[in-house]
């Protein structure tokens, strides 16, 4: 598609495009969700559509259309009840662009520390007027039990170790990028699989649009029974590097473990961090991600990091587009109800 | 002289392996006759399509009293006995403070004269403060109306203590409760470890963390000839181990719960903090081992144990809700559900391991209909259709993961010493005015 001009009408931004073609590709691909809590409950269809949304979003972001008006008037809310930089300045960027007016939130110095519960707070910010809410959470499942007692739409920012789609989102974003698609693909997650929710919300991605899911790393931060969601596991990176098309290397998590789940990071860095001379045994043309932020050294090497393999600056401009399209779908959604519930 | 007629009922006592239809007759709150009684009677109750049983015994019930009343009291929790169809409770000595020391079994004992609903039996505490670190005063604990011991949901952690508390209650002839549970292996967790726990990225308890203990306990119990009642017990390794133990003659004695037989670890996909529960919900396999264990006799007694909290406690995130299910009123349809319909159990064996093997392990002379037993009777309608609704409950506690279910089975009638405590959705007794 190629836009030749931008009409604002209200709150509604049309582009004019040369081609016709913008309706046929996407014959009524209606967003049916009102919350995005997890890749587990997504269909590939609806996974894909948030991906061709934010190929749409960079696709006007490449010819100069940096701004849209879709949520002009709407109220995003970013509740984050752990630390983030890198998340919450994506979401309060990426509603920025599609014009929503933001409200930021942080444990600190808030009622919270007052004893005020996670949900009576959530309320009276909403009641404030909230269209969509995102947060992040420790525990797993506190996005779910806020969806429960709001009326605003929830995105899930990274629920403890559950799930972080967003994140699994952009990182597939990359993926398909670099490859095109995901179908046949084998893609090894690399760390502390236990504590981690980007493992998780990126073997639901992954495997959903036909991927080779391995999962390695040491043993005591791989449980038994993730299996069966129908990955590989390997404790021998070296091993499976040669038949590794992409490779992710999740933050080894020392906030979240209880006890020691490995001797030592020399250690680790030893059998799993990704240095130049490991990356020069992967398949050709192997991808490495990181969805960090990355412990140099750790999991990788300053070399490699920097490298030519590495799209980790890619992920950071894709989570941007990725999570646009997710306030984006959310909004349709919710404009929808509203017209049915004026008609 | 006063005197009461249950006439026309199913009379079921485990103590004397009776199941028939006939009367029984209470005279001056004790039992003074079965089968068909004539003559004249001050009061009868048609008992026709109604099961009369022993008083129903829960052998582990938190009453919160004192301390944390906006979860329960004692008048609040005995009440929820007596609609759960208990006439007898054995309550938690994990109150503030604790059930260390004579005045506070005497307390809890006074509370329940006072709530005139159902009789509170205390465990005192085997421990000073709840700590695991050095004996409670036993022997006072006894003569203040303890009828066992046990550190609540504290597991006794150090093998010497729990050892010399074996020994040391063997003078007394009253039981160990321990809560079997590794703390090292479960600390931080909020569900079982497995599949799930895997899947929703939620802090796991092994199976091994109670097994382990299970293991520790036997052999403790062995060495020392003492008398172990494990609580709640919940995996397939528990109930193997304690089978062997029996044969071999040790004096152990265990129990699990209606929601371990009912509820497994897939329950906790819908986040919901009412199926938080220690020990936690485990998975099919071992559900059926424990229903294989009360078939076979392995697990001696069904008890409630009623953890009641307020909703503001219990709605919050799941890692830092409490554990806990406040059971004491659903009991009866959850074991007629998941133990007497699909044919596990008899009513029989139901009622044996709610009454008879309860009073038996708190050395009680209750659980039975025999003639000159005091009038502790309970009668259920096995048929009432009714809905779970924690709003109706007796108990503060509105923490039930069984909400809203559709169920059958409920006490009809509560008698305690001779009296009519309870009669259809009613407490009838009244709270002294003198205190």
């Amino acid at each position: 598609m190629r836009v030749v001009g931008i009409v604002k009408l209200g709150q509604f931004v049309f582009l004019l495009s040369t081609e016709e073609t913008m309706a046929t590709e996407r014959p009524n691909r209606v967003w049916n969700r009102k919350h995005i809590l997890g890749l587990e409950e997504l269909s590939a269809e609806e996974i894909t559509q948030i991906l061709d949304q934010a190929a749409e979003f960079k696709q006007q972001a490449k010819e100069g259309v940096l701004k849209l008006n879709s949520l002009r008037g709407k109220v995003v809310a970013n509740l984050f009840f752990e630390p983030s930089t890198r998340t919450r300045t994506s979401f309060g960027l990426a509603a920025k662009r599609l014009s929503a007016d933001t409200v930021d939130f942080s444990p600190s110095g808030s009622s919270l520390s007052k004893g005020e519960t996670f949900i009576d707070t959530a309320k009276n910010i909403e009641a404030m007027g909230v269209d969509q809410v995102v947060v992040r959470h420790a525990t797993p499942g506190a996005p779910h039990l806020l969806s429960k007692h709001l009326q605003a739409s929830v995105l899930n920012a990274g629920d403890g170790t559950h799930e972080h789609p967003t994140q699994a989102l952009l990182d597939i974003f990359t993926i398909r990028e670099q490859k095109g698609t995901l179908e046949g693909l084998t893609v090894t997650l690399v760390g502390d699989i236990l504590h981690s929710r980007v493992a998780r919300s990126n073997i639901w991605g992954l495997k959903k649009l036909g991927a080779r899911v391995i999962v390695c790393g040491p043993s005591t931060l791989i449980p038994r029974d993730i299996t069966q969601l129908g990955v590989e596991i390997s404790y021998d990176l070296d091993a499976v590097l040669p038949e590794t098309d992409c490779v992710n290397l999740l933050r080894v998590q020392f906030e979240r473990q209880r006890s020691a789940f490995f001797p030592s990071i020399r250690e680790y860095a030893h059998l799993f961090g990704l240095n130049t001379e490991r990356a020069s045994r992967g398949k050709e043309g192997m991808v490495v991600l990181a969805p960090g932020p990355i412990n140099r050294g750790v999991e990788l090497s300053t070399e490699v990091a920097d490298g030519p393999h590495s799209v980790v600056l890619d992920q950071v401009t894709n989570g941007l587009l990725v999570r646009m399209s997710c306030l984006y779908l959310l909004n349709q959604y919710q404009d929808r109800q509203a017209e049915r519930g004026d008609s | 002289m006063t005197s009461l007629l249950i006439r026309g009922g199913r009379l079921i006592d485990p103590s004397q392996n009776l199941d028939r239809t006939g009367d029984l007759l209470i005279r001056d709150g004790i039992i003074a006759g079965a089968g068909d009684v004539a003559g004249h009677v001050d009061e009868v109750i048609e008992a026709e399509e109604l099961i009369v049983s022993p008083g129903l015994i829960d052998l582990h019930t938190a009453l919160r009293d004192p301390g944390d009343e906006e979860d329960e009291t004692t008048y609040t929790g005995t009440a929820a006995a007596l609609a759960g169809g208990f006439t007898s409770i054995a309550c938690l000595p994990d109150t503030t403070p604790a059930i260390d020391n004579r005045a506070a079994a005497e307390f809890a004992i006074l509370q329940a004269a006072r709530a005139r609903n159902c009789h509170v039996y205390p465990l005192g505490a085997v421990t000073k403060s709840l700590k695991g670190e050095e004996l409670a005063e036993m022997g006072q604990l006894v003569d203040g109306g303890a009828v066992g011991f046990s550190d609540g949901k504290h597991p006794l952690h150090n093998s010497e203590i729990m050892r010399r508390a074996l020994e040391y209650s063997r003078m007394f002839d009253r039981p160990i409760f321990n809560f079997p549970e590794v703390e090292e292996l479960s600390r931080s967790g909020v569900m079982h470890e497995g599949y799930y726990s895997t899947l929703l990225g939620l802090r796991g308890m092994p199976a091994a963390a109670e097994s382990i203990m299970v293991g520790r306990d036997l052999a403790l119990a062995e060495m020392t000839d003492g008398k172990l009642h494990i609580t709640t017990i919940t995996v397939t390794n528990s109930v193997k181990q304690i089978q062997q133990a029996k044969e071999a003659g040790v004096k152990v004695t265990c129990s699990v719960t209606p929601h371990h037989l009912t509820l497994d670890d897939s329950t906790l996909q819908s986040f919901d903090a009412a199926f938080k529960v220690n020990p936690p919900l485990r998975s099919r396999d071992h559900i059926d081992s424990l229903i294989r264990g009360l078939k076979d006799g392995t697990i001696d007694a069904i008890s409630s144990d009623h953890q009641p909290y307020s909703i503001e406690k219990k709605r919050n995130e799941l890692d830092q809700a409490p554990f806990g299910i406040a059971g004491l009123e659903t009991v009866l349809p959850i074991c007629i559900q998941s133990l007497i319909d699909p044919g596990h159990l008899s009513w029989l064996q139901l009622i044996d391991k709610l009454s008879t093997r309860p009073a038996a392990i708190l050395g009680l002379s209750k659980g039975t209909l025999k003639e000159n037993s005091a009038a502790d009777i309970t009668l259920i309608d096995p048929h009432a259709e009714w809905t779970i609704d924690p709003e109706q409950f007796f108990s503060r506690g509105r923490n039930t993961p069984f909400e809203g279910w559709a169920v059958k089975g409920q006490a009809h009638t509560v008698i305690v010493g001779g009296q009519v405590r309870y009669y259809r959705g009613q407490i009838l007794s009244r709270m002294n005015p003198a205190v």
